[in-house]
């Protein structure tokens, strides 16, 4: 039954299957909170507690879950652990928390955090589930940093808050609007998508070549 | 309790923050069926319906239950959206097949669509009322309406024309939307 080995598992998320570049998933907290990279790196740490924690319990109580309820149990679980770092968030990063807003509790109704349960939790063993959650969380975070990264470095210059460009730069305000939000990612999977196509070129030449 | 007005209310959810092009809410269905001008438009229907509902459900939990519990908020809000959905549907499938199969899989989908959750939660946020509540809902699901039947119709005409093979697929998708978001901007200055 098992086609892929722990380290698989780990690795699958990070970058092949990126949750947000490749499978789209995870779209609104991706877009909504990049304008900085601290709220980008603030979503990501929330995120990685919630889908860690949700995966683990999943994948044990897996067994008690009847299937004809499990998608309503699955969002339980996250609710409760969104719930929680809500509160963590509120507690230890206040400034952080007012920022992100109701971004935190939309956290919940993520369709990446959904996925993994139902595609991975509900049927492996909690020693992979938790690889296989670590992998997506480090995918969705290197997305939202990237994306974050980009807005920041052009809407304001500066990145987590340092000047890069020094006084005489222009900000490209748009960045940081929501309009930037959309282009970003629209300009990053064609930029991907053009990589895409040379290698696959490429490697048609190569096949041609050897023939 | 606010006090803005009825009609600030509603035109700010609906053009001004529209929730699809400002506030990226709701993109899943945004991105999924936003092929087709008319599935387009019964998605947008279909999604100011649910939030209506919503919206009555949120208020009623938040006026005389979430007071004692307050750290139960975001799972009581999923569960009562779950439930209406479910509810919603079966209640459809009853009175209506003909449209419980047009509007297919999008029904139950919509509990994890992040406008309704998004709804619920500005609305506490914000302390609407009673019709304030009411309005915000109807804003919101017309502004996404529009959105969604804005992008459909440009997607129909950009089928046609010749895109570079890079740009086919969801990167120029996002493209389009960001150039509506921009258009959106414009109307920032109104309210």
């Amino acid at each position: 039954m098992r086609t892929t080995t722990p380290s698989q598992d780990f690795i699958r998320g990070i970058w092949n299957e990126n949750p947000v570049l490749i499978q789209m998933l995870g779209l609104c907290p991706a877009l909504a909170v990049t304008n900085s990279v601290a709220n980008a790196l603030a979503m990501s740490a929330a995120t990685f507690f919630v889908i860690c924690c949700s995966s683990v319990l999943v994948s044990a109580f897996k067994s008690f879950i009847p299937s004809e309820v499990r998608i309503s149990a699955y969002i339980l679980v996250i609710a409760t652990f969104v719930t929680l770092a809500d509160m963590m968030l509120q507690a230890y990063a206040p400034a952080q928390h007012k920022e992100l807003g109701a971004f935190i509790a939309l956290i919940v109704v993520n369709c990446m955090i959904l996925g993994r349960q139902e595609a991975f939790s509900a049927k492996n063993n909690v020693f992979r589930s938790l690889l296989d959650a670590i992998g997506t969380g480090i995918g969705f975070t290197i997305a939202l940093v990237m994306m974050g990264g980009f807005r920041e470095l052009l809407g304001t210059g500066s990145f987590l808050g340092v000047s890069v460009f020094g006084p005489n730069f222009e900000p490209w305000v748009i960045m940081v609007l929501p309009a930037g939000g959309f282009l970003t990612l629209g300009f990053i999977l064609l930029a991907m998508g053009y990589f895409e196509q040379r290698k696959k070129a490429k490697t048609e030449l190569a096949a041609e070549a050897s023939s | 309790m606010n006090d803005q007005t009825l009609f600030s209310i509603f035109f700010s959810a609906m053009v001004v923050n529209n929730f699809t092009l400002a506030m990226f809410l709701g993109l899943c269905p945004f991105m999924g069926v936003s092929a087709r001008v008319e599935t387009a438009l019964r998605m947008g229907l279909a999604n100011i319906f649910v939030l209506v509902l919503t919206s009555l459900a949120a208020w009623f939990l938040n006026s005389f239950i979430l007071d004692a519990v307050p750290y139960l908020r975001i799972i009581s809000f999923i569960i009562v959206i779950a439930s209406l959905v479910q509810i919603v549907e079966m209640v459809v499938k009853k009175i209506s097949p003909v449209l419980f199969r047009q509007l297919g899989i999008f029904l139950p989908l919509m509990t994890t669509n992040c406008a309704i959750l998004g709804l619920a939660i500005f609305q506490t946020n914000r302390g609407y009322g009673f019709m304030q509540g009411i309005t915000f809902a109807v804003g919101a699901g017309l502004g996404l309406t529009l959105a969604l039947v804005l992008m459909a119709s440009i997607r129909e005409s950009v089928e046609l024309s010749d895109v570079p093979n890079v740009a086919k697929g969801t990167g120029l998708v996002l493209i389009i939307a960001g150039t509506l978001s921009m258009a959106f901007m414009g109307f920032a200055g109104l309210l």
